[in-house]
């Protein structure tokens, strides 16, 4: 599904991605762990598609084409889907307008008629029902005065509402107690299918007691230092990044 | 009868045009207005055409427009407006009681009476100063004769007609009056508009204007709105002017309030070519309220300057002002707001927001408050800010598969919405957002180049 070879990006002049390979298959999650300023985050909008990164060299495939090519738009409507570390308040566009647009433009792009005033709110209680959200954080703009519990919880409800087939949470854990950490996770879960596939990014192993991973990534400045399946992250959390720290040394 | 151009200055031009049109300019008309003309052409050729030295036009050049040689309508010319053509113009379409004026003078075709409530008079100003002088006499220029602005003096000499208001004491109209102001004409044309709102105690009016260029020519728009509010009264004052490029539109509005009175004003610039606003609103009674606000969208060379003054001369009033601006390519535009407390004025608060979105590097904004408060116990506060669109909801947004054009008129409508939710005409907030979203989309400058 992605396929990453030799991704080198930078920012404002300086080298933060230092040629990352990285493989995902259909139906995997991974995990890409690492301590702060290794380049998780970087990753994850360099794969979004955010103008502010210069791409150095590499390839990136995402479903068989050029990710790298292709506008933040495109991407999203081609499946890709990155949840915000930092989801942005946009006082004045109403959550209902922005979700709505959203989909339609995806249900556009793959050539299919908009949904009527009423099959979009039939699939918006709907999902909201799967994740147990209130009904109020639709009645707002877009993250205005939300709380950082709800801001993570509504970018998986806008997750949930554009299925996508690539999903990257980007630091989904940070912020959140442990009671909207369940429902989060367990939301990610239920939007689990054999067909799409998930990159968690996260700096804690805590994360992962919710969403098992099948691989687990070190990230450590700008590079894949160690992957291995999910009792990586149980040693990580055990021995600390400065295990992996003074292994470079 | 036509401005030729020669060696003599604009404002030369202006005082020889006037002297020669003496005889046209006062027949037909009411000496209620003919008699207020000679000082007021007195007073223009004393001041003439402000410039860059001038403080309070220092952002706003005239000259460039008035260099120009216009046309004016010195009398009533009987053309028949096809409202087919006129609604293509984007006119926001809602409930009200609608009337026409063309190149400033209040349409014939009009039927105003229909279904206005009892005592309520909207009509001409020209035919209402010759038949019932006494609605108007202690009103007509009571406001405007003491300001110093030279435009203003300008208009009182030349002004024939425009449209008059009036709500008796207690009476409620509760649906919208619709003014739609066209201009329209195939040579490069100058109006002078006079209008006319007096509110009796009690007395409640919505008012919405509409200001429209029909043809592509030149137009020099020159209007004057007096507004009374006496005692409990309620008036909403709205504008929206979509006019042409090469338009240059001056318009001076004067508010004066008396006690508990609330007026709610708004002027939504959606396009055009230069356009100056003045507002100046004295509140002359205790616990009065006033809002203003603004939303102005430029592009191209487009320019739209909101001057505001408000006096506050009484103790216990509240005013409120929130202007906006967008600015693309090469446009500009500048706001000043002068809040004025006078001595006796306690308890005066008196807040004014100014916010500016540049979309270009080549668009410029000059934004300037300023407080003169001479009371001692009062809430007053002042900003303003200058900054781009928000790379971040930009980046959201798209990221969510929204197309960047798309996601910066959503951002855009965003950024106006603070200002749209304030207006007080329930009806009007969503036509104005749907206009918004239309001149994003360049569906407004479309349709001024037929």
């Amino acid at each position: 599904m992605l396929s990453i070879k030799n991704l080198r990006a930078s920012v404002e002049g300086k080298e933060i991605l230092k040629g990352i390979n990285l493989e995902i298959k259909a139906g995997e999650v991974h995990a890409i762990m690492g301590p702060n300023g290794s380049g998780k985050s970087t990753l994850a909008n360099v794969l979004a598609g955010r103008e502010d990164y210069e791409i150095l060299s590499g390839e990136v495939t995402y479903m068989g084409q050029d990710l790298l090519e292709l506008s933040p738009e495109d991407r999203s409507r081609s499946g890709l889907f990155l949840s915000f570390q930092y989801p942005v308040e946009i006082p004045g566009v109403p959550m209902v307008n922005f979700i709505k647009t959203a989909v339609n433009e995806h249900r556009k792009f793959k050539g299919l008629e908009p949904l009527t005033a009423g099959e979009f709110l039939k699939l918006m209680r709907a999902k909201k029902d799967m994740l147990h959200l209130d009904t109020e954080l639709t009645n707002r703009s877009v993250n205005e005065g939300f709380s950082g519990g709800e801001k993570k919880k509504n970018e998986i409800f806008q997750m949930a509402m554009l299925e996508p087939k690539l999903a990257i949470l980007d630091e989904t854990d940070s912020g959140l107690d442990i009671d909207a950490l369940r429902i989060v996770a367990e939301g990610v879960n239920a939007l689990k299918t054999p067909e799409n596939a998930t990159i968690v990014v996260t700096h804690y192993q805590r994360l992962l007691d919710y969403i098992v991973p099948d691989f687990v990534h070190v990230l450590y400045k700008g590079r894949i230092v160690k992957s291995g399946g999910k009792e990586l992250a149980l040693e990580l959390e055990e021995k600390g990044y400065d295990w992996i720290k003074n292994g470079e040394n | 009868m036509t401005i030729t151009s020669q060696k003599i200055s604009p404002a030369e031009r202006l005082v020889s045009l006037f002297e020669q049109s003496r005889g046209t300019l006062n027949e037909g008309s009411s000496p209620l207005l003919n008699r207020m003309r000679e000082v007021s052409m007195k007073r223009f050729a004393q001041a003439g055409i402000p410039d860059f030295k001038t403080e309070d036009y220092k952002y706003t050049n005239l000259n460039t427009a008035l260099a120009k040689s216009y046309k004016q309508e010195l009398v009533r010319e009987n053309g028949v407006i096809d409202l087919n053509v006129v609604f293509e113009r984007h006119i926001p379409q809602l409930d009200t009681h609608l009337v026409f004026l063309v190149n400033g003078w209040f349409y014939k075709g009009n039927k105003p009476e229909s279904g206005l409530p009892k005592g309520i008079v909207l009509d001409s100003l020209e035919q209402v100063a010759n038949q019932k002088p006494a609605l108007i006499q202690d009103f007509l220029n009571r406001q405007a004769a003491l300001s110093n602005d030279p435009f203003v003096a300008l208009n009182t000499a030349f002004a024939k007609d425009g449209f008059f208001l009036y709500v008796p004491k207690g009476v409620a109209l509760e649906k919208p009056v619709q003014i739609i102001n066209l201009l329209s004409s195939d040579e490069n044309l100058m109006v002078t508009q006079r209008n006319l709102i007096v509110a009796e105690s009690a007395a409640q009016a919505k008012v919405l204007v509409c200001d429209y260029t029909l043809t592509s020519s030149s137009f020099l728009y020159n209007s004057v709105t007096e507004v009374f509010a006496d005692e409990d009264s309620l008036v909403d004052v709205y504008t929206i002017q979509n006019q042409n490029n090469q338009t240059t539109a001056i318009n001076s509005t004067f508010i004066k309030q008396e006690r508990n009175s609330v007026l709610n004003t708004g002027a939504f610039s959606l396009h055009t070519g230069l356009v100056r606003n003045n507002l100046k609103i004295v509140m002359n009674g205790d616990h009065a309220e006033a809002s203003a606000l603004g939303i102005s969208l430029t592009d191209k060379k487009q320019h739209v300057d909101n001057f505001v003054l408000i006096n506050h001369d009484k103790p216990n009033c509240t005013s409120n002002q929130l202007f906006k601006n967008i600015l693309d390519d090469d446009s500009t535009g500048a706001f000043a707001g002068r809040i004025h407390v006078a001595r006796d004025a306690q308890q005066t608060n008196a807040f004014q927001r100014n916010n500016n979105v540049l979309l270009s590097d080549k668009s410029r904004m000059q934004t300037k408050p300023q407080l003169i408060i001479d009371a001692d116990d009062v809430k007053c506060s002042h900003g303003a800010t200058v900054g781009q669109i928000d790379e971040d909801a930009l980046f959201f947004l798209r990221a969510r598969g929204i197309g960047e054009k798309e996601a910066r008129t959503m951002l855009m409508n965003a950024f106006a919405h603070e200002v749209i939710q304030k207006v007080s005409i329930e009806p009007l907030r969503e036509r104005l957002s749907e206009l918004i979203e239309k001149r994003m989309n360049g569906e407004i400058a479309k349709g001024h180049e037929q």
